[in-house]
């Protein structure tokens, strides 16, 4: 009996330790792309150093700045993909869609102030047209993906090719000019202004006047496109993991038969999940005609890519069910702090899409081998 | 054995039954799955359905359970004509189904998935912003798998981690918790261990103490007699005989689901 018991408890054990080695490896899946980001900073402030003989720091507070503003439209078509992916789905038509939305915003923004409206409420109508004219587009996507059950990979695409025909026709083929000049400054100021050394100081949200050397040095901290798209990072993250929208988008994600079975309306939530993820792209579009002073028709194009890197790299799993918003939020400053830091490296161009590549590779790789591990430790 | 359909009879005028299912005929284009298919349940029973695959159990049930709708004959629950278009309306109105695939989402933890498309939200700024209500599933949760005798280690893990069993009783609990009252189970120990097996039968006794009718539909007939007070049996769409668990034999029902006997044809002669 006693020897019976004592074996009893020795298995204990080892189911105890087995859990244990799975909570490890769950837990390494999940913190391994901030220990990868933490890893590339790192290098970089080194290899940077080393490189320009201590005279370039790659960690100063405008290289920050500097990737935050770069990784703003790639988060921002990241952001709506990230519910679709976990959903199950793919939008491939965001990139198109963002310059379809930088047109259409370029264009009410110049139609709207030339009707002698002022700055502000231009800008305002700049953006509900941005948001009204993508949502409207992703409705008819998600409509036609849950209705009419053709394959997202093919409503979106043909979407992308259909985007990219307006954002020409509608910018007649040219770039859209003759925004007020004003429309600049919400682009590109930003909350804080920091000058250091004689005659400087820190400038919460007036910038300023100053010249020369001291312009030079001034930098500008959270630039209001970076602001409002913490905003909207800040949103997505409250909406997926805190609200019934999240959790039908999990559901969903994690098996739809389920998800029907339970009531949730699958097809409705669908088309909506479809409307945002255009109308996040629509936000990129917008701010990227603030930043440009200027309605550009290709400018979203070469960022599709970019942005479904910045999903998979932050964990969401093409299969749908996984994912997290924080996981897209690092998986696009993955990209931004590796091109950054390349260009830092004086390392040409086309090595950054190599490793870009190789990372995206790398990082389905990782979620898998420990989908191997638990799925091993299962079967034992 | 004259005695005994005497003895349903008088049951059947006694008590009122939970369901009634009348002539019921489901057809996919030429094949007529649930060819004019009469049956009862009633409160506090455990009906066995059993038959060779393609024998119409699946459908019939899905006719029940609102998944299909059928092409002639009438089901009545708690003496209300029903008609379902949606597994959702049978759900409202309590049939509680647990599916040969599990209607789990694997993603989910056991709260998530008791609550699924039912989810409890608290309100802030007057309605304005809803939050998922984490504490009040998970304190629930807890509760109705304690109360069913279930041990999970963690709740808050996904439940794809879970055990077969485990994420069985999981989907049992989910259709306790929204008072079912009548559970409808196809084939719910496929795919288990034979420890996870026995749980779920456990289960299902558990229920008929609670006075939940079960229709259990499996292939593995020690499980039926082990369970059930009453068998159905079907044969190419047809219902081929009813018999009391207690008075019959898995030799007879044999023989029944391979048409060997037919009460149909044998009251003819
Ligand atoms: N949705 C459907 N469309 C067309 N035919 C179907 C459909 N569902 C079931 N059938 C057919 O109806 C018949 C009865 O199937 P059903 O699934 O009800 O059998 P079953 O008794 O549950 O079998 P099993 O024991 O294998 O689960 C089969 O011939 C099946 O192929
Ligand atoms: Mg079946």
């Amino acid at each position: 009996m006693a020897v019976q018991k004592q074996t009893a408890d020795l298995a204990g054990l080892a189911i105890l330790t087995k859990e244990r080695q799975k909570q490890l490896a769950l837990l390494l899946s999940r913190v391994w792309a901030w220990v990868f980001l933490a890893t590339l900073v790192l290098f970089f402030v080194v290899s940077v150093r080393q490189t320009s003989g201590g005279a370039v720091n790659f960690l100063t507070v405008r290289n920050s700045q500097n990737i935050l503003v770069a990784i703003t439209p790639v988060f921002l078509l990241g952001l709506g993909q990230t519910f679709v992916i976990i959903a199950g789905g793919i939008d491939l038509s965001v990139g198109h869609m963002m310059s379809m939305a930088s047109v259409v915003s370029a264009l009410a923004i110049r139609g709207v102030y030339n009707e002698g409206a002022p700055l502000f409420i231009s800008v305002v109508a700049g953006f509900l047209a941005a948001v009204c004219a993508t949502a409207a587009v992703g409705m008819a996507h998600g409509t036609i993906i849950a209705k009419l059950k053709v394959p997202a990979f093919i409503v979106t695409l043909g979407g992308s090719f259909i985007m990219r025909g307006v954002a020409l026709l509608l910018s007649d083929n040219t770039t859209v000019i003759g925004l007020p000049p004003g429309v600049r400054d919400y682009g590109n100021e930003s909350l804080l202004y920091l000058i250091r050394g004689e005659g400087g100081g820190i400038y919460f949200l007036n910038r300023p006047e100053v010249s020369g050397a001291l312009l030079r040095s001034m930098d500008r901290i959270f630039p209001y496109p970076v602001v409002l798209t913490a905003i909207a990072a800040a949103i997505g993250i409250f909406v997926l993991k805190k609200t019934a929208f999240g959790r039908y988008t999990y559901a969903i994600g994690g098996n739809r038969e389920a998800a029907l079975r339970a009531g949730i309306p699958v097809d409705r939530h669908v088309i909506k999940l479809y409307m945002l993820s255009a109308a996040t792209a629509g936000i990129a579009g917008f701010l990227s005609t603030l930043r440009y002073t200027a309605g550009s028709a290709v400018i979203g194009e070469a960022l599709l890519m970019s942005s479904i890197a910045a999903v998979i790299i932050g964990g969401v799993s093409l299969f749908g069910g996984a994912g997290s918003v924080t996981g897209t939020v690092i998986g696009a400053l993955i990209i931004a702090v590796l091109t950054t830091g390349l260009v830092m490296l004086n390392v040409q161009a086309f090595w950054q899409f190599i490793v870009v590549g190789v990372v995206v590779i790398l990082a389905v790789l990782i979620d898998q081998s420990r989908d191997l591990i638990m799925g091993r430790m299962e079967s034992e | 054995m004259e005695q005994t359909a005497v003895e349903i009879k008088q049951g059947a005028q006694t008590r009122e039954p939970m369901l009634r299912v009348h002539q019921l005929v489901k057809r996919f284009g030429g094949l007529t799955a649930v060819n004019k298919v009469d049956f009862e349940v009633y409160p506090g029973e455990v009906v066995g359905l059993v038959g060779d695959n393609a024998a119409g159990k699946s459908t019939l049930i899905k006719c029940i359970s609102g998944v299909h709708q059928p092409d002639e004959g009438e089901i009545f629950f708690q003496g209300q004509r029903v008609r379902f278009s949606r597994p959702m309306e049978a759900r409202d109105a309590h049939i509680e189904t647990i599916y040969q695939d599990l209607a789990l989402a694997g993603n989910l933890n056991v709260g998530a998935n008791i609550f699924m498309g039912r989810e409890p939200q608290k309100s802030y700024l007057g309605g304005l912003i809803k939050v998922l209500d984490e504490g009040f599933m998970l304190a629930e949760s807890q509760k109705i798998m304690g109360r069913l005798g279930i041990h999970i280690p963690d709740f808050s893990q996904q439940i794809e981690t879970l055990s077969g069993g485990q994420r069985q009783a999981v989907a049992i609990a989910r259709a306790v918790y929204w008072k079912a009252q009548l559970m409808i189970m196809d084939e719910p120990t496929n795919n288990l261990g034979v420890v996870e097996q026995r749980q779920v039968l456990e289960l299902v006794q558990e229920l008929r103490q609670q006075n939940v009718p079960v229709i259990l539909i499996s292939h593995t007939l020690p499980d039926i007699f082990a369970v059930t007070d009453r068998i159905v049996v079907m044969h190419r769409g047809h219902k081929v005989t009813e018999k009391k668990t207690s008075e019959t034999d898995s030799q007879e029902i044999v023989q029944y689901m391979v048409g060997a006997l037919d009460d149909r044809r044998d009251s003819y002669l």
